[in-house]
């Protein structure tokens, strides 16, 4: 049962940042494999923040998803748009925008490096004990649950209940007919990678709140992320969440029952499962 | 297809005397420039295996780490007990069986997850690799006590480099190079011709895994003690395909051309800057894809075909240029 | 009695709500050629690439003389002796011609290899009418010519049954007259062939029998003066055209 809940606690955070990286995989079609260097840069700022000028990270959210959102728009405008326009097929888009986003993800760790060092951070915020069922967690973990969910259910009413929302799914879905009636299938596919960044930003605030972290752990967040978007079905929200969910629950039981050492084995194995069995995502229909 | 051209002989005659030359080094020095062209060796065997792959089938494998960690624990695991040889080609056979695994889940899939895949690979195995030690209750490391001086890795790896590329021609002059060629250029028409593409790649997987796994076996005497977090160094993934594709990747020698400069750049800024290296490798990255899409090697010949149209070319000689 | 060539007993495939191919079934007998008609979006394409193995049908069974292949890989089905072309043609754009067309032969039913391969390779660029251009680049070809490298890379595999994909479109009419002309040669060899096409004029000259889809379904099969004379065919097609 407590491994159960402290799954199911950081799952919430797993979603948030698989759900940004299924934006800006599924709609903008770019695999943002610098996903997890958002990730630690929103948590290296939120520790700043903090330590330095005593700001929540929850206060904090609010300055650093912006930003997000506007280094990821400048990203993809700048970046990653002259490679979906010269692209000659997905195939190539595919190596170059790997390849490019590689480029991005060693440029960040090598300058948060610079700034901050290699060494592990944390910071004490909120680390009281809550009850839940009778076992004690600790207070962050589960604020920062209850911020995802929030940011989470904001994201759903975005896509779900307005026109910019809408227009996103439909390119998810099919950039060509979105072309067609009339959607701006360029400009959706920036805010998605935006919206994306953002996220995942938030979600490594939150997660900064009660983890222990570095500037070279990007990668092993991305792997997490994909996993969990594969394991969802690409450009699947509900998929996403459920996901991210399982993963948590997973690698709570790994750390726990067997050794901590081995929770990326728990994720790999969860990886291959799904690649072997179902490729297209948990509620993924059979791809064309 | 059975007799070889003059451009083959040539390239044949200037190869071997290209490793006779390499070969005479260890002569010369010991120190220094010895270190540094064993990495060259090293780089130059480990990137032209990785394009055996990658080059045909256009997909990034970053599972170089794994392969040549296995191959340093298998003779880590067995010095005292099997000879040498016989260690350097159980690295290989073992690092062939994780490609032929890994292979078999994820190639048939997109090209996407297989990068994602083969990223985690290194530090999935170094993981298991840990922890198995610690169960056995055994230190985290191991020792490799050898007579080797750095001189015989040296050779033995170059000896592999030769391997490697006498591999490679093989291939390209056999049924499956040009299956691979096919496949190159239309997955689909291929299978429709008959090639089962999916086997075909998870075979050229496993070569290259083999070559990759040897490497990391020969190589294994120049550390003295085996870590699983220094064997699996990531680090060496990434190296190997900014090499490779620095260089091009559409012939066999392509990676070459990006492994002797890249190979004395990161010397140097190890050296001088060591906290930097990602921010070169990141830089790297970004080069490649916007500066030199097809490495330095598709950028020459772009220039000579510029240079051969401006003046006025025979149809002729355009038909008989064909990448290999 | 032997089994037909091909045949196809209710093949069905849909890509999500869309049937494009709705219970369809026809036999195709040995050396026949046979047609394949229909609207734009009508499925045929889809049939033909369930027979190849390019798609899996959702039901139904596919056999190719007496032998089901429904199921198969892709490369195995064309091992058994089933090749085809693309309707948008797709040669190896880095090879020359010669090369392409050992796509087939090496790979292919005969399975050759080395000289006698590109023996054969020749061999068939003369008879899609390319000799001497065997050493040209297929992308400094013209669309034509594209078309002809793709029909003898497909006869290279030596087919039991050879699919084409509106071969015939988009060339000019003395194109026209001279692809006729050599899918009849190919038909007088023996060949089984089955052809969609657009252009009747080509399907009542060469085919004997066809079949005509429409939404997916199979409308009509027969003699093709007969086919072509149904009210229904006519409909489907008029009908095809007010959508335009
Ligand atoms: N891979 C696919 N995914 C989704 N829909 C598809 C796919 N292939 C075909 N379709 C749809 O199936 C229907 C039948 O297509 P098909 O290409 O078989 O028609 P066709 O008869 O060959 O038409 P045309 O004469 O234009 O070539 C069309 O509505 C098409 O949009
Ligand atoms: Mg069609």
């Amino acid at each position: 049962m407590e491994i159960l809940v402290t799954g199911i606690l950081l799952g919430g955070t797993y979603a948030l940042i698989a759900l940004g990286l299924t934006l800006q995989y599924g709609v903008a079609r770019i695999m943002n494999l610098a996903n997890g260097e958002t990730l630690v840069a929103a948590g290296f700022i939120a520790f700043w923040l903090f330590t330095s000028y005593q700001v929540s990270p929850l206060w904090g959210l609010l300055v650093i998803a912006p930003v997000a959102f506007a280094v990821n728009w400048a990203i993809y405008v700048w970046l990653l748009r002259p490679l979906v326009d010269r692209a000659k097929n997905q195939g190539m888009l595919e190596v170059d925008s790997i390849l490019a986003t590689f480029g991005l993800l060693f440029l960040f760790q090598g300058l948060m490096l610079r700034s901050f060092g290699g060494a592990y951070v944390s910071y004490t915020f909120l680390a009281e004990r809550f009850t839940i069922f009778g076992s004690p967690y600790g207070l962050n973990r589960v604020v920062a649950f209850l911020a995802a969910a929030l940011i989470g259910a904001s994201l759903w009413s975005f896509l779900y209940l307005t026109r910019r929302g809408t227009a996103v799914r439909a390119v998810a879905v099919n950039p060509h007919s979105s072309n067609l009636v009339g959607i701006d299938v360029a400009g959706t596919a920036a805010l998605a990678f935006a919206l994306g960044g953002a996220l995942t930003a938030c979600g490594g605030t939150l997660l900064s709140t009660f983890y222990t972290f570095n500037a070279s752990m990007g990668v092993l967040f991305t792997i997490k992320a994909l996993i969990i978007v594969i394991m969802g079905g690409v450009g699947d929200v509900r998929g996403a969440v459920l996901a991210a969910l399982i993963l948590g629950v997973a690698e709570t039981s790994v750390a726990s029952l067997v050794d901590p050492g081995l929770t990326l084995s728990a994720t790999y194995a969860l990886f291959i499962l799904v690649l072997l069995f179902r490729p297209q995502g948990i509620f993924g229909r059979q791809q064309t | 297809m059975t007799q070889l051209s003059a451009g083959e002989i040539r390239i044949a005659l200037i190869g071997a005397a290209a490793v006779a030359a390499a070969a005479m080094l260890p002569v010369f020095d010991q120190g220094f420039y010895l270190t540094l062209s064993l990495n060259i060796v090293l780089f130059a065997a480990l990137c032209t295996a990785w394009t055996l792959f990658s080059g045909p089938t256009h997909y990034i494998s970053l599972a170089t780490a794994a392969f040549f960690g296995l191959g340093t624990y298998s003779v880590a695991l067995g010095i005292d007990v099997l000879p040498f040889p016989v260690l350097v080609a159980a690295g290989g056979a073992v690092a062939a069986l994780l490609a032929g695994l890994v292979g078999a889940a994820t190639l048939r899939i997109s090209g996407v997850y297989f990068v994602i895949f083969t990223l985690g690979l290194a530090e999935l195995i170094r993981q298991i690799v840990s922890w198995t030690q610690v169960k056995l209750g055994a230190s985290m490391g191991l020792y490799v006590f050898t007579d080797f001086s750095e001189a015989h890795i040296y050779w033995m790896m170059l000896a592999l480099t030769v391997a490697v590329f006498a591999t490679g021609w093989l291939i390209t002059r056999s049924r499956l190079g040009f299956a691979l060629q096919i496949i190159g250029n239309d997955e689909q028409v291929a299978r429709h011709c008959g090639i089962d593409t999916a086997r075909l790649k998870i075979v050229l997987f496993m070569i290259s895994g083999a070559f990759i796994g040897m490497a990391g076996a020969i190589l294994a005497p120049r550390y003295s003690y085996v870590e699983p977090p220094a064997a699996f160094s990531p680090t060496v993934s990434f190296l190997v395909v900014i090499m490779a594709l620095l260089g091009g990747t559409r012939r066999l020698w392509g990676p070459l051309v990006g492994v002797v400069p890249f190979t004395i750049v990161m010397e140097f800024v190890s050296a001088r800057f060591p906290n930097d290296t990602p921010i070169v490798i990141g830089l790297a990255f970004l080069a490649i894809v916007f500066v030199l899409p097809d490495g330095v090697l598709g950028r020459l010949e772009q220039l000579r075909a510029r240079l051969r149209r401006s003046r006025p070319a025979s149809p002729a000689a355009v038909a008989a240029k064909e990448p290999a | 009695m032997t089994a037909p060539a091909l045949s196809i007993v209710g093949a069905r495939k849909s890509f999500g709500g869309l049937v494009a191919v709705n219970d369809v079934s026809f036999e195709v007998e040995k050396g026949e050629l046979f047609g394949l008609i229909g609207p734009n979006g009508s499925g045929k394409t889809t049939m033909l690439n369930l027979i190849s193995g390019a798609l899996e049908p959702d039901a139904g069974e596919i056999r190719l003389s007496g032998e089901p292949i429904s199921g198969l890989p892709a490369h195995q089905i064309a091992r058994r002796g089933v090749a085809r072309t693309f309707q948008l043609v797709r040669v190896l754009p880095s090879m020359d011609a010669e090369r392409n067309v050992m796509a087939g032969v090496v790979f292919g039913g005969r399975r050759l290899w080395g000289a006698e391969a590109r023996d054969f390779a020749r061999e068939l660029l003369a008879l899609v009418g390319l000799r001497g251009r065997e050493q040209v680049p297929v992308a400094a070809m013209t669309y034509i010519d594209q078309k002809r490298v793709e029909l003898a890379r497909a006869l290279g595999a030596d087919p039991q049954v050879l699919l084409l994909d509106e071969w015939l479109a988009g060339l000019n009419p003395s194109e026209l007259a001279i692809g006729i002309e050599l899918i009849e040669t190919l038909s007088r060899q023996g060949r089984t062939i089955v052809m969609v096409e657009h252009v009747m004029d080509a399907i009542r000259t060469l085919c004997g029998r066809c079949v005509v889809m429409s939404s997916g379904r199979k409308i009509k099969d027969g003699s093709v003066a007969d086919v072509l004379s149904d009210p229904d065919v006519v409909q489907a097609y008029l009908g095809d055209d007010d959508d335009a």
